[in-house]
């Protein structure tokens, strides 16, 4: 079946479309949605199964050749993507089971939900920078609306804000593929990456290279361009907000590693070192926003920007040990960031507040919240079994490599205030006495919580396990000869 | 009100419209024209049928559920282009062949011309949804 890498595409696609036609039926709505999810699950464990069987997986959309028509590629890193986005859209789909609501539920609330897989999905799988526009596009109009789904005052509020940011990004988007076209006359990445190596990376195509990391910056919220992201992040309801919080800003972060190691990737000393100088502040912006909140969501919210300037870190140094760091601590967060924001929805769920000072003692009626908030705590912070050590590990090791002491220390003091942040979280809401609450059942809201966290303890403990295949994934960054290859076949 | 002249003159000009949008759908592959304008042509007939009379009128003239008809089109698209996968040829692979019919003659039929019906469906829901919805609410 060589259609295998367009399936966790067209599955949400499909789904979507057909959810149209049950709008007032919610239970089918519901079994649908679960059916095609476990589908695209399926699809892609088999699509990271081909690719480390066969190699990277090229599709010529319409038969037609590759610099010419458009191509999707599967390569290792956007199959590992594409896998852990399903592992958090099936989360978030069942926590949506339970505490979404009727009256969303009636106005296609998860026909938007498998929309955004699409554009997700699409955007990790595109070979094309054009197609990849299409895809944020398809990615952000869902987002739009299910952010002011349900349309309370703050949802509105939040929402026009969040649109007018995304449409001026998407405006640049436009205009940076424009200069792209205008210098080097295609949009195929691959032949991309060709004509750019060609003309050797002039003055021109660093001035893209840098729009480019404003365009995907302003997706991923990175130092200046994070500012919209706390407010628009603080308004949706919680399964919504731990889909956000999981995949968007990673989308604009996977988008910056497959520019800067397969596009430019020439002129390292100034566009790289220009990533790892925002990549500094935005930790340093992150943290101190993390450290500065008694708000459960906020303290969440600037724990993402932290994570994304790690990220974005790695990237900037550019070294096979450092990507492979950027690549194991990407999985991870996509994962942790979302199974965080659904304790905290259970955490209000049970309070009915997001002030840490109004309640305490949650531990005598909810030990097993407690202590998987604690597990989701140390993961965070990279304690070693957990699933964040090897990723910040390999990142501080490469810093150190190249001789950046300083900026290894930051990652590591970042390291310990983001743990501080939520162990402020564990200790004053979990810990004391008894008070600020009424113990009610929370049932089912457990499944995908510990579904989650049961995965994040595999993925650290089985390092060994996982690393073949963030290694595969690594060697087509640091050689972007095997995708060029594998795209034009030459 | 008595809109004797505007009425009569809509009953004349919509079938044009009508028939114009059609003409842009099926000019789409040789001349300018395809599933995106001859949609919007079709929606524009239909505004101009809201303007002139109420909305429950019309609706009762065209009794069509618009969201349905996003739906529809959509699947009419995605089933296209997923019929490649049936073959076991990469998605989007279209297919075309000459054929002999009575009255046309030489005609091409080409399936990319059931994805662009699926764009005009998708255009005519998505315009008519928009403005009806906009229409009733105060």
């Amino acid at each position: 079946m060589i259609n295998l890498l367009l399936l966790p595409i067209l599955i949400p696609l499909v789904t979507a479309i057909l959810l149209i036609f049950f709008k007032d039926r919610v239970v089918w709505q519901k079994a649908l949605s679960l059916v095609a999810i476990l589908f695209q699950l399926a699809a892609s464990v088999l699509l990271v199964r081909r690719v480390y069987l066969e190699g990277i997986q090229t599709l010529n959309i319409g038969s037609w050749p590759a610099p010419f028509g458009i191509t999707l590629v599967s390569d290792m890193l956007s199959a590992l993507l594409v896998l852990t986005t399903s592992i958090v859209a099936l989360a978030c789909l069942i926590y949506s089971f339970y505490a979404i609501g009727k009256e969303r539920e009636k106005f296609y609330y998860y026909s938007f939900f498998q929309f955004l897989l699409v554009g997700v999905n699409g955007a990790f799988t595109t070979g094309d920078i054009f197609n990849l526009f299409v895809f944020f596009e398809v990615m952000l109009m869902s987002s739009y609306v299910l952010l002011v789904l349900g349309g309370t005052k703050m949802q509105l509020r939040e929402t026009i804000k969040y649109t007018l940011v995304n449409v001026i990004s998407s405006a640049l988007f436009v205009i940076a593929v424009g200069y792209l076209y205008a210098v080097t006359g295609t949009l195929n990445m691959a032949h991309l990456s060709i004509r750019i190596a060609e003309l050797g990376q002039s003055s021109v195509l660093t001035i893209i290279a840098v729009l480019f990391l404003i365009v995907f910056g302003l997706k991923g919220a990175i130092f200046p361009l994070y500012f919209w992201l706390p407010g628009s992040y603080y308004a949706p309801p919680t399964p919504v907000l731990a889909l956000f919080g999981g995949l968007l800003t990673k989308v604009g972060v996977y988008s910056i590693l497959r520019t800067f190691t397969l596009l430019f990737y020439h002129d390292t000393s100034y566009t790289h070192a220009l990533l790892g100088w925002l990549s500094m502040a935005t930790i340093v912006v992150g943290v101190i926003g993390a450290i500065a909140y008694r708000n459960l969501r906020q303290i969440v919210i600037y724990n993402i920007i932290v994570a994304v300037g790690v990220i974005t870190f790695g990237i900037s140094l550019m070294s096979p040990e450092s990507l492979e760091g950027s690549i194991f601590y990407l999985l991870q967060d996509m994962v942790m960031k979302s199974v965080l924001f659904l304790l905290v929805g259970i955490v209000v769920y049970v309070t009915g507040t997001n002030d840490l000072n109004k309640f305490s003692g949650l531990i005598q009626s909810y030990p097993l919240l407690g202590w998987l908030f604690f597990i989701v705590a140390l993961s965070l912070a990279g304690v070693p079994p957990f699933s964040g050590f090897i990723g910040k590990l390999l990142i501080v090791k490469a810093s150190l490599t190249e001789g950046l002491l300083f900026e290894a220390i930051i990652v590591l003091l970042s390291s310990l205030l983001v743990l501080y942040s939520v162990m402020k979280i564990f200790m004053n809401g979990f810990w004391g006495e008894k008070k600020g609450y009424e113990p009610k059942p929370i049932g089912a809201l457990y499944v995908p919580v510990v579904f989650l966290i049961l995965l994040s303890v595999l993925y650290g403990v089985g390092i060994e396990f996982i690393r073949p295949f963030i290694v595969e994934a690594t060697s087509v960054l640091v050689d972007p000869m095997i995708y060029i290859q594998a795209v034009l076949k030459e | 009100m008595n809109n004797v002249i505007l009425r009569t003159i809509t009953a004349v000009v919509v079938p044009i419209i009508a028939l114009f949008s059609i003409q842009l759908f099926f000019a789409g592959h040789y001349y300018p024209g395809g599933g995106f304008i001859g949609g919007l042509m079709a929606a524009g007939a239909i505004v101009l049928l809201l303007i002139v009379f109420d909305i429950r009128t019309v609706r009762k003239m065209i009794p069509i559920n618009y969201q349905w008809l996003i739906g529809t089109g959509l699947l009419f698209a995605v089933g296209t282009s997923a019929g490649s996968l049936l073959f076991n040829v990469p998605f989007l692979t279209h297919a075309y062949r000459y054929v002999h019919l009575p009255l046309l003659g030489k005609t091409s039929l080409h399936t990319a011309v059931l994805f662009d019906t699926g764009v005009y469906l998708v255009v005519v829901g998505i315009t008519l949804v928009i403005i009806e919805t906009i229409g009733e609410s105060d």
